[in-house]
């Protein structure tokens, strides 16, 4: 007869542990701090890749030139405006997608597969196939359709920038909420849709109190995902609008690639850099908080 | 006030037919078991009459009133699923008030009823208590809740207890039938189990393969078989169903004689040479000395209150002989078996022929 061996103290006798974790999260530290470590570092620095004599410590002057600058505040506004719209659009979406593939029709499979296919493709062609396919004034699908129907065609990323880039964004992320949900929807006990087809509810109520909180906790899921990937959306902007007209589309993410590469501000960028971090806990906490409440059935 | 007339019912998936023209009346206050093997399309009736199901031909009357196109909750009735199918997210409470929630009943009435439900089946103090948190006699107990609150003006259960342990569903049985005799309203009850249809039905439908077998009250199913298929459902051990050969016949009474050779006297007149099966129930096999049919005893089970023995009797199958609890037979005997009135017979075609009751 042994005796249930689940003990805390007992486990620690079992096996030293810490030889085997070390390598993956020395190696997970050293990812994930040296950059963090050199950004901080740079982020007080007086350091321009045009002019080597800049140089020495600039306490906290990055920060305040960057914070005083009109651009930061509008580029953060931005940020939250493209994140905050994608995900409404991909969520709405994602459940309408995930509800109807669910049930059966003819050519469901290859409607799944439809529907899933812009996932696949990278977010540079994307932007290039919508930029210049689809929303093109002159040549664009849109432009010859608003024709067809006697409108004026939309010259999308001159008047519209930021709705333009959104429109491509959620296209590349209505797949992933699909996708997520859709597993979700299969996993719906269909008894209990009867049983509330049965206590009356219709379309709608079904979709309100059956499918909705059973989807919670994916739909948390895919928002939390879809959060941290969005912040550092990069190449649709620099594709189509390269963060104009004006600073109209120019994100966090974006303005950091500008004041680096584009300035040689090696110092305003990476000052940048660390308050996207800050932005980025801030985003990820209040995500968190609301999800953790929504998680506990 | 509900009674249920079922018309030539028909269901057919694609073109494969799975309910084959069903006629059937169901009356107010009636508690009517659909009873027969997996897969044979009891299910699916019940869900064709509840409403969830696109009937494909024939007509389903409720009251009197045709209802083939009438949505589920406009028919009036409740329905107890097989997983309970309660709403994960909602309170007890909140499961059960739910249709009367969507119904728009002030919330003071709901509360009211749902009370008085909870009353019934002691739940008062699981209220506010969430699915995940119950027993499976709780929920089960819940979902039969959640259908009494609605006063439908009948329920319909799809095999409520096959998820519950052995001790649990006997309980839960005796309290579905206390349940029936004080709301007094009308019950179909589906289950493939025929211990749990012969204890809570007025009558029963024995299905096979789509169509209906036989209908009848429990005792008449158990005593007079329609047929082969209900004589080998009904009764538990099974009926013994023995192959014969009718060796002579003098106008009131034939000689058969069994598969494995013993000889067995029937008290009606059948055609020499005709083949048909005898059906004796184990509970109706006396051992006597003077017994016709010999058997060499193979297994015996001894449950405490009875024991059941198996001999073999030269055919293909066994015998099978309840015996008192208190019978002293030993395994590898040789017993002589007589029958005790009730033998039944069906022809060929598995048809039950009269036999005048002794
Ligand atoms: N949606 C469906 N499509 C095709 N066949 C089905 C469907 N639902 C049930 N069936 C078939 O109908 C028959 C009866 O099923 P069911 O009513 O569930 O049986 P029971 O409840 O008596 O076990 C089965 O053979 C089953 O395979
Ligand atoms: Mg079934």
């Amino acid at each position: 007869m042994t005796k249930p061996t689940t003990t805390p103290t007992h486990r620690k006798k079992l096996m030293r542990t810490w030889p085997l974790l070390t390598p993956t999260v020395g190696l997970l530290l050293l990812w994930a701090f040296v950059p963090l470590a050199m950004t901080l570092w740079f982020s007080f620095q007086r350091y321009n890749l045009l002019d080597p004599t800049i140089t020495g410590f600039a306490g906290w002057s990055n920060y305040k030139f960057l914070l005083e600058s009109p651009a930061f505040l509008i580029s953060i506004f931005n940020e939250l405006v493209l994140v905050g719209a994608v995900l409404i659009i991909t969520l709405v979406l994602g459940v309408a997608f995930a509800v109807l593939f669910d049930q059966e029709f003819i050519g469901r499979s290859i409607a799944r597969l439809l529907v899933i296919a812009p996932f696949f493709v990278m977010p540079t062609v994307a932007a290039l196939i919508w930029k210049n396919l689809l929303m093109d004034p002159v040549n664009g699908v849109f432009a010859y359709l608003a024709r067809l129907l006697g409108f004026t065609p939309v010259d999308w990323f001159t008047h519209y920038p930021m709705a333009g880039v959104v429109m491509i964004v959620a296209w590349e992320w209505v797949p992933f909420a699909t996708l997520i949900l859709l597993t979700a929807m299969q996993s719906l006990d269909r008894q209990q849709v009867e049983a509330a087809k049965m206590d009356g509810a219709r379309g709608p109520q079904i979709l309100r109190y059956v499918i909705l909180p059973h989807l919670s906790r994916p739909l948390t899921i895919v928002m939390m995902m879809e959060t941290i990937y969005l912040l550092a959306v990069f190449a649709e902007i620099f594709v189509t609008t390269s963060g104009g007209p004006g600073n109209a589309t120019t994100t966090l993410t974006y303005l950091i690639y500008l004041r680096a590469l584009v300035s040689f501000n090696v110092g305003g960028a990476s000052a940048g850099g660390v308050l996207a971090v800050i932005l980025a806990n801030i985003v990820a906490l209040f995500l968190i908080r609301t999800v953790a409440r929504n998680v506990d059935l | 006030m509900c009674t249920l007339e079922l018309k030539n019912l028909r269901k057919a998936y694609g073109n494969i037919e799975v309910i084959k023209g069903i006629d059937l009346t169901i009356n107010d206050r009636e508690f009517v078991v659909f009873v027969g093997p997996s897969g044979c399309g009891k299910s699916t009736l019940l869900r064709m009459i509840a409403g969830l199901e696109e009937i494909t031909g024939g007509d389903l009357l409720i009251d009197g009133v045709r209802v083939n196109d009438v949505p589920p909750d406009k028919r009036g009735l409740a329905m107890v699923f097989q997983s309970y199918a309660l709403y994960p997210h909602m309170t007890v409470a909140d499961n059960m008030a739910f249709a009367l929630r969507l119904a728009g009943v002030p919330k003071a009435e709901r509360d009211a009823r749902v009370q008085v439900a909870a009353k019934t089946l002691q739940l008062d103090a699981l209220l506010d208590r969430k699915p995940a948190n119950l027993s499976g006699g709780q929920r089960q107990r819940v979902a039969i809740g959640r259908a009494i609150v609605r006063q439908p003006k009948a329920f319909l259960f799809d095999e409520p207890l096959s998820n519950l342990d052995a001790a649990l569903r006997v309980q839960t049985r005796i309290e579905i039938a206390k349940l029936h005799n004080d709301l007094q309203s009308t019950m179909i009850y589906v289950t493939h189990d025929q211990i749990e249809a012969m204890t809570l039905a007025d009558r029963i439908v024995v299905f096979n393969a789509g169509h209906i077998e036989q209908v009848g009250t429990p005792l008449e199913l158990y005593h007079n078989p329609a047929n082969l298929f209900v004589a080998g459902f009904i009764g538990s051990p099974k009926m013994n169903l023995i192959g014969a050969e009718v060796e002579s016949s003098n106008g009131q009474s034939s000689t058969l004689r069994l598969e494995g050779g013993s000889p067995f006297t029937v008290p009606t007149a059948l055609g020499q040479g005709e083949k048909v099966t005898v059906g004796i129930r184990p509970e109706h096999i006396a051992v006597t000395d003077q017994g016709t049919i010999s058997g060499r005893v193979e297994v015996i089970e001894h449950l405490g209150n009875e024991t059941i023995a198996y001999a073999s009797i030269g055919g293909a199958e066994p015998l099978t002989v309840k015996l008192p609890s208190a019978s002293t037979v030993q395994l590898g005997e040789t017993l002589h078996f007589a029958p005790r009135g009730h033998a039944a017979l069906f022809n060929q075609a598995g048809q039950a022929i009269a036999l005048p009751r002794g």
